[in-house]
């Protein structure tokens, strides 16, 4: 699938602009231009000061952060905010959906964060009278009781504020009197909430004792087995933020948790773990190391290092079951302790460990872990041997089980492991697929790296890599029985065919011996040629054939291809002509976008010119400007337009096709009028900007003609990213014709270009007969607001270009106040339809400089929608839901 | 039950099942392949295959001139094509009760069959298979009848000669069963004893059998068959295809628990995925007519091509080819455009639908509406008037032995800007053109098989789970050319019987019951006595009476009353005498306790010894043996029938009687 763009990208016009209608505007007048040399963005407060600890989240003694925006509860919505808790607390109103209960809480943990929660709680009493009426009411509907919970742990978060709640409330709501023992608890969301609550709660000691004292621990316990995975997770990461917070706490690193020196809900945490990793059932277990992942993940005290000498017996006896129980959640936490820097490269602990886990898992389970102790810079050399060989393992196996002669196998020679669990996985087809593809993908992410292992066995991995590939297409001939078993599981697998051209085509990056890569290009020809292959394989293969070509010759056509790729190019071109027919339009889509990849290396290539005209490829994909698929026009138009550019084209065409009489450049516009897709019209503005920019011959014949055309049709275009597409070509016209922006840079490298001072009026007349200026303007107040911020920009740097060149004087004296008074009425009141005629250059000019367009590209930065993303609006929302207040603002 | 081979075409079989005092053919299928070894029947008067060289032996004997000519180093026989029938030898066809057909391409040997081996039975198969097979059988006759050929060579048959000739002639098997086309008149006379069925209609055959035709989705009105009998069920798969193409779904759940699957005709090209060859199809299509080329596609008159009719219609205009005219030329063509537009009840969920509308199921209506193709009996007449150039032409006969093929294979062969087109898989497309060689013209094949590969096969075997498979020994490893490719077998527990031609097949299951019905007023007299928990037992004394192959239990007449007159007397002769019954003894005798009852009654010096079977008390004294066996106990004494009645009074204490 093509991206989709979205060409519904509303842009709302600024009320607070000058000149929106309806609004007074200022006058204009040819004496004293009028330009506002700063903008008031309306609503902007006063100047903030700089705090020195801003950006660096250091919390307060009051617990909120210093220097970021004040978002602090403005007036507006401190008055909407009881009526909104009536509405809230009130059963009779329908409570409002769950997003506007979301962004509350979004804005309430913003507005705590960045100010005191106590003085919000004391200026706003109707949010405590909310939380207690939640908690008094027996059968409070769960949406809002869940509401409630967390914004209970938003408030208490703070210190103060927990203080200030502290009391019936907290405890009403957290312990057993809470909703724990009411019907509501059996709906997830209340259950999440409650410990989501409770994770914002917990940043400060006090909440720590209030854990302890109320027994809440044991319900977190309880939950981490809860039926809904997002309530259980939520009590896994719970778990390991209270063990880090009490942890924080306890100032110096005791030995062990278990001598009574760690804190009371350190300790009992600790112990529930040890307890899951000891039990038999295995989401259990899972759970454990869940926690225990977080913990060493996140925290990196020495009190970890403790932490895990306590608990790696109990996880290295996991290592002696049978099968190893949560073993991906083991390698989450063998990689978790790997990576923390509480422990050094000497401590052999968790090396060891992570040593026997690769012995012990089978090799789709190792395989992530293998990959990731090759990513760590300090693992042991054994090690790093050891995991590789667990990556190496099933395409050595495929390499062993397809080879003719078992010397021939070439991979992991000698290397430790054996291969008899591959063997027996690979019997299954979902396990054979599944690990084959998971090994390539690990591998192919393992290649780019710099501490990859070295010596990297390319020659290997590409025999590897083809065998698959031939394994796939049924024609590899495997000599053992195993391979007879390969044979029947890979053939036609898509899955694998894909992953083993993306790993082909990593490959490319390393060199290989001539025997290698001609095999390779034999098996990607194979892929291509194939009448099986699937859209989706082929393109992967064209993918990577176009990885594996070399990059043109430096310096170009001063050396011809080499025998073998100019042998390959030759019987690469009659697919890429079969795939050009195909019935099916992906096939022909990316088949057009391989040749547009392909002819931009190698155009200049004597040799590629030659195979190329001397085929059929270039008039099929001129034939292909007429498909029927708008991604497959808009594809070919990209390649036959680069083609022609390189003078790639044939001479003679169908004279059936529209506007083909006048030649490719009538046959491109013809489909930028009249074709109702926007993909091939998008294509041919990009071409036709190229062509612009390159001085293709059509253009260069006529290039004012050809410039006044396609802005003319531009303009009228429906998409927007065909007019943005316009602007850049009308910026292309406009450097051009004046020269490069800044040439005046003393340091700028550059040709001369043609248009000199005293050339300026002339470039101006240029720009006029173009009606250049008519379409900026008209770009500028486009309902898209990239095409409008684009114009702003092309106007603005054609003033500037205009003033550094001497301005009105240089444009011949002063405007003729009436022209430019018409010009700038008739854009003014919005006819966009109408030219503003041909202007001469000193009127040009004054219109530009009497346009206030930095003020224009400030409003352009601004998002459409900030005015309805305000807190105020989301309560304003609310109300209106519940029929308390007529909203005044989205009545738009 | 037996299986007897008639035909070693794995997708042109025939065989014969007994079952159950029933004879069953399924399926008579022609194995066209013999018409490769004949030289091209040209339509118009071809200088090029009338001159070529005649064909001698190495001792430079000529005898064989007349019969033999050579072509680029082969030899063909230049005769009236012949066909290689199925066995005739092999089981006594006049014995055949039915006929089942599964699809038209397996019907064409049916007048030889019908007409030629003394067959009274009756054929069953289903309307699109009956008129779309006479449509083959017809184009088939046409194309030879139209050419009459004075010549039939016969001598290169005699074994001692053949053996002199070059392969393939010297390899060609069963050659003296090769016989020439049927007429016209056979095939009606054949076709009149064809009875039609639907798909799922139950039909009895002597209350013995009942067979069922299921949908398999490879082509108009093609089945499987179920033969089922009471407690038995073997199904026969032939043609069936999983893809959605234009024929109403394959019937899988129903073959599910049958003992026996007869798995015949699987693709015969079971590396090609048919999407990717329609579009190998279209791409090379595209190409010639781009370039000012023809197109030639042999094909059948009647199945892929409607499928590639509807592809090339969501093509054409794609590839720019809305102008180029399309051209099918058969004696049936507009007979079978017109059949696939009226058999909408036999057609997939989508085309049925469009009938409600009204709109024809087919897009090839539409082609021919807008004149982008055209249909014509054969190439004189209209179509010389209408013949454009670069076109595609969809003719028969896919040998390229015979049919309007072979004009256009002398027309456009000599230009390399044309190209040929096999889609049909039926016939190797190197022979085909061997004797139109040397060849300037473009030959692409894509083989266009929608019938089940081995993997489909495989999933289906998993889904049905039948007990055994029966299927063409071809099927029981890999092709010869690619003997690697494990994946392209039938692999399935218990591996499958295979067969080949000419072989007769135990069918590997025993029959173990038959039904029989019980009279109510029988049924009510019964008293059963539970022996075990969940275990009844009771006599039944009745006479059994059988017809047509239905069993009924009825009650036994009454005692005959003394009676006087003779008529009567006659009467009661009648009646099989129904003798006093003897208790039936049911229990088991426990060793120990039997020898204690034994001493308790004054036997000593008792033994007792295992055996196999159970045990031997042996009464030394008395010189007597009681052998005790799971069902059975003997006891064994010399002529002391008062001890022995004794013996057995004591062991029947240990028995229940009822």
């Amino acid at each position: 699938m093509k991206p989709t763009h979205n060409s519904f990208c509303h842009y709302k016009f600024p009320s607070g602009s000058p000149w929106s209608r309806g609004s007074p505007r200022p006058s204009v007048s040819a004496s004293s231009p009028l330009r506002a040399s700063q903008v008031v963005k309306p609503g902007a407060g006063p100047p903030e000061r700089v705090d020195p600890a801003a950006g660096r989240g250091f919390r307060r003694t009051d617990g909120t952060r210093a220097g970021a925006p004040s978002l602090a509860m403005d007036p507006e919505c401190a008055l909407l905010l009881p009526g909104l808790c009536a509405v809230l607390a009130d059963p009779g109103q329908p409570v409002a959906d769950d997003t506007c209960l979301e962004k509350l809480l979004d804005w309430f943990q913003t507005v705590t964060e960045t100010g005191s929660s106590l003085r919000l709680l004391q200026d706003n009493p109707c949010l405590v009278e909310l939380l207690s009426h939640v908690l008094g009411t027996q059968d409070a509907p769960a949406g809002l009781l869940s509401f409630a919970l967390r914004l209970a742990g938003i408030f208490g978060a703070q210190e103060s504020g927990f203080q200030y709640l502290q009391g019936e409330l907290l405890s009403g709501l957290f312990g057993d009197a809470g909703p724990l023992g009411q019907a509501a608890w059996t709906v997830p969301s209340v259950r999440s909430g409650w410990v989501q609550g409770l994770r914002s709660l917990a940043q400060h000691p006090s909440a720590l004792h209030f854990l302890a004292d109320h027994g809440v621990l044991d319900t977190v316990f309880s939950l981490q087995r809860d039926p809904s995975l997002f309530v259980a997770s939520a009590a896994s990461q719970l778990l390991a933020h209270v063990l880090a917070l009490s942890m924080q706490g306890a100032a110096g690193s005791p030995p062990a948790p278990q001598d009574g020196a760690w804190p009371t809900c350190a300790r009992r945490i600790v112990g529930h773990v040890e307890e899951s990793l000891c039990s038999t059932a295995a989401p259990q277990v899972t759970q454990a190391l869940n926690v225990l992942t977080s913990t060493l993940g996140r925290c990196h005290g020495h009190w970890t290092k403790a932490l895990w000498a306590q608990l790696s017996p109990l996880v290295a006896r996991l290592l002696e079951r049978e099968p190893v129980p949560a073993a991906h959640s083991l390698v989450d936490l063998l990689l978790s302790v790997a990576r923390s820097p509480v422990f050094s490269s000497a401590d052999s602990g968790p090396w060891d460990m992570a040593a026997r886990t690769l012995s012990r898992l089978g090799p789709l389970q190792a395989g992530p872990l293998a990959l990731g102790l090759l990513k760590l810079q300090h693992c042991p050399q054994t090690l790093r041997t050891q995991a590789f060989g667990v990556l190496l393992q099933p395409l050595a196996c495929v390499l062993k089980a397809s080879a003719q002669a078992p010397e021939a196998a070439g991979l992991l020679d000698g290397a430790p492991g054996s291969s008899v669990p591959v063997d027996s996985l690979l019997s299954s087809k979902s396990a054979c697929v599944g690990l084959l593809c998971q090994t390539l993908a690990l591998l192919e992410e393992l290649q780019p790296l710099p501490q990859r292992p070295s010596p990297w066995p390319q020659e290997a991995l590409l025999g590897a890599a083809v065998t698959m590939l031939r394994l796939c297409g049924g024609g590899a001939a495997p000599a053992s029985s195993l391979g007879g078993r390969l044979c029947r599981t890979l053939a036609g697998c898509v899955r694998v065919q894909r992953a083993a051209l993306d790993f082909l085509g990593t490959l490319s990056q390393g060199a290989g011996p001539q025997e290698s890569v001609t095999q390779v290009f034999a098996a990607l020809l194979e892929c291509l040629e194939s009448p099986d292959s699937s859209p989706t394989v082929l393109k992967k293969a064209f993918q990577a054939t176009l990885r594996w070509l070399p990059g043109p010759p430096q310096p170009p056509s001063c050396c011809a291809l080499s025998p073998h790729t100019l042998l390959f190019l030759q019987e690469l071109l009659p697919v890429l002509q079969k795939r050009l027919c195909s019935p099916c339009w992906e096939v022909r889509d990316s088949a057009l976008e391989f040749l547009t990849q392909l002819s931009r290396c190698w155009a200049e290539q004597a040799d590629f010119r030659r195979a190329l005209l001397a085929s059929e490829v270039p008039r099929l994909a001129r034939q292909l400007l007429q498909d029927p698929e708008s991604y497959v026009r808009a594809s070919a138009v990209t390649a036959v337009g680069q083609l022609s550019g390189w003078g790639l084209q044939p001479a003679s065409t169908s004279p059936q096709h529209p506007g083909a009489q006048q030649g490719l450049l009538g046959e491109l516009l013809h489909i930028l009028t009249t074709d109702s897709e926007g993909f091939p019209r998008r294509a041919v503005t990009q071409v036709l900007t190229e062509w612009l920019r390159a001085g293709h011959a059509d253009v260069a014949q006529d290039t004012e003609q050809f410039v006044a055309t396609v802005l003319q049709v531009v303009s009228r275009d429906l998409d927007w990213e065909v007019r943005a597409q316009g602007l850049e070509l009308a910026r292309v016209f406009l450097v051009q014709t004046l020269g490069q922006p800044g040439a005046g840079c003393p340091y700028a490298v550059g040709l001369p270009v043609a248009s000199s001072p005293s050339a300026l009026p002339a470039a101006l007349h240029a720009l006029g007969r173009v009606r250049l200026l008519d379409f900026a303007l008209c770009a500028l107040l486009d309902c898209d607001r990239p095409v409008a911020q684009k114009a702003c920009d092309l106007l603005l740097s054609l003033r500037a270009e205009l003033a550094r060149r001497g301005g009105l004087q240089e444009a011949g004296g002063s405007p003729d106040p009436a022209a430019v008074e018409a010009a700038l009425r008739g854009w003014r009141t919005g006819e966009q339809g109408q030219p503003l005629g041909e202007l001469a250059p000193a009127a040009m000019l004054a219109v530009l400089d009497a346009m206030d367009l930095e003020g224009f590209r400030g409003r352009l930065a601004e998002s459409s929608d900030r005015v309805e993303r305000s807190p105020q609006s989301l309560l304003q929302d609310m109300l209106a839901a519940a029929g308390v207040r007529e909203n005044q603002a989205d009545c738009y | 039950m037996k299986l007897y081979c008639l035909s070693g075409h794995p997708t042109l079989p025939c065989n014969v099942l007994k079952f159950k005092s029933t004879t069953i053919m399924l399926d008579c299928g022609l194995d066209m392949t013999s018409t490769l070894n004949f030289l091209p029947l040209p339509l118009v008067q071809s200088p090029r295959l009338s001159n070529l060289p005649c064909w001698s032996l190495k001792d430079g004997n000529a005898f064989l001139d007349k019969e033999l000519k050579e072509c680029s180093g082969h030899v063909f026989v230049d005769s009236v094509p012949e066909f290689c029938l199925p066995e005739t030898e092999l089981i006594d066809l006049s014995t055949v009760d039915v006929i089942l057909i599964s699809n038209y391409h397996c019907m064409m040997a049916l007048p030889y069959i019908t007409e030629h081996t003394g067959f009274t039975g009756t054929v069953y198969a289903t309307e699109p298979t009956v008129q779309i097979g006479r449509l083959l059988m017809e184009e088939l006759v046409n194309f030879i009848e139209r050419v009459p050929k004075a010549q039939s060579a016969s001598l290169w048959k005699n074994k001692d000669i053949q053996r002199l000739l070059p392969s393939p002639l010297k390899d060609a098997v069963e050659v003296s069963t090769w016989r020439r086309c049927y007429t016209m008149q056979e095939v009606n006379s054949a076709l009149s004893k064809i009875q039609l069925v639907g798909y799922s209609q139950k039909i009895e055959l002597f209350g013995a059998v009942q067979v069922t035709p299921l949908s398999s989705g490879y082509a108009l009105g093609s089945s499987n068959w179920i033969i089922q009998s009471h407690y038995e069920k073997v199904s026969y798969v032939s043609g069936s295809s999983l893809l959605t193409t234009h024929p109403q779904p394959m019937d899988q759940t129903s073959l599910k628990n049958s003992d026996v699957l007869v798995l015949t005709g699987l693709t015969q090209i079971p590396t090609a995925n048919p999407d990717g060859m329609v579009g190998e199809f279209c791409s090379n299509l595209a190409l010639t007519v781009r370039n000012g080329g023809n197109v030639l596609v042999p094909c059948y008159p009647s199945g892929v091509i409607y499928d590639l009719l509807e592809c090339l219609y969501q093509y054409i205009d794609s590839a720019g080819l809305s102008s180029v005219p399309f051209y099918f030329i058969s004696p049936v063509a507009n007979s079978s455009l017109e059949f696939s537009q009226i058999f909408a009840e036999w057609l997939c969920h989508n085309k049925q639908s469009k009938v409600y509308l009204p709109e024809p199921p087919f897009p090839h209506a539409e082609l021919i509406q807008t004149n982008k193709l055209k249909h014509y009996p054969s190439i004189h007449g209209d179509f010389s008037n209408d013949f454009r150039q670069p076109c595609v032409v969809f003719t028969g006969h896919p040998s390229l032995r015979f049919g309007d093929v072979v004009h256009f294979m002398e027309l456009w062969g000599k230009s390399s800007l044309n190209t040929v087109i096999f889609t049909e898989p039926d016939f190797s497309y190197l022979e085909a053109l061997a004797p139109y060689q040397p060849l300037a013209m473009k030959c692409i094949y894509c083989p266009i098989d929608t019938r089940l590969n081995f993997i489909q096969v495989s999933k289906l075997l998993k889904e049905v789970q039948p007990l055994h498979v029966v299927c063409p020994e071809q099927y029981t490893q890999p092709p010869p050319a690619q003997s690697h490719r494990m994946d392209l077998m039938i692999d399935c527990q218990p591996p499958a019987m295979s067969y080949r031609r000419a072989e007769v097949l135990a069918l590997p299951f025993k029959r173990r019951y038959e039904k029989i019905e019980i009279m109510p007023e029988l049924a009510d007299s019964l008293v059963p006595m539970e022996i075990k928990p969940g275990i009844s037992l009771a006599t039944v004394s009745a006479v059994l009476h059988t017809k047509d192959n239905k069993h009924v239990l009825q009650p036994p007449p009454r005692p005959a009353q003394p009676t006087s007159g003779k008529k009567r007397k006659r009467v009661t002769e009648d009646v099989p005498d129904c003798k006093a019954l003897k208790p039936l003894l049911s229990g088991s005798i426990p060793v120990e306790q039997f020898v204690q009852t034994l001493e308790k009654h004054g036997f000593s010096d008792i033994k007792v010894e295992d055996t196999a079977k159970g045990h031997i008390v042996l009464l030394q004294e008395a010189e007597t043996l009681i052998q005790i066996e799971e069902d059975s106990t003997h006891i064994i004494c010399d002529n002391d029938e008062m001890l022995r009645v004794r013996l057995r009074d004591l062991v029947l204490k240990f028995l229940q009687k009822f």
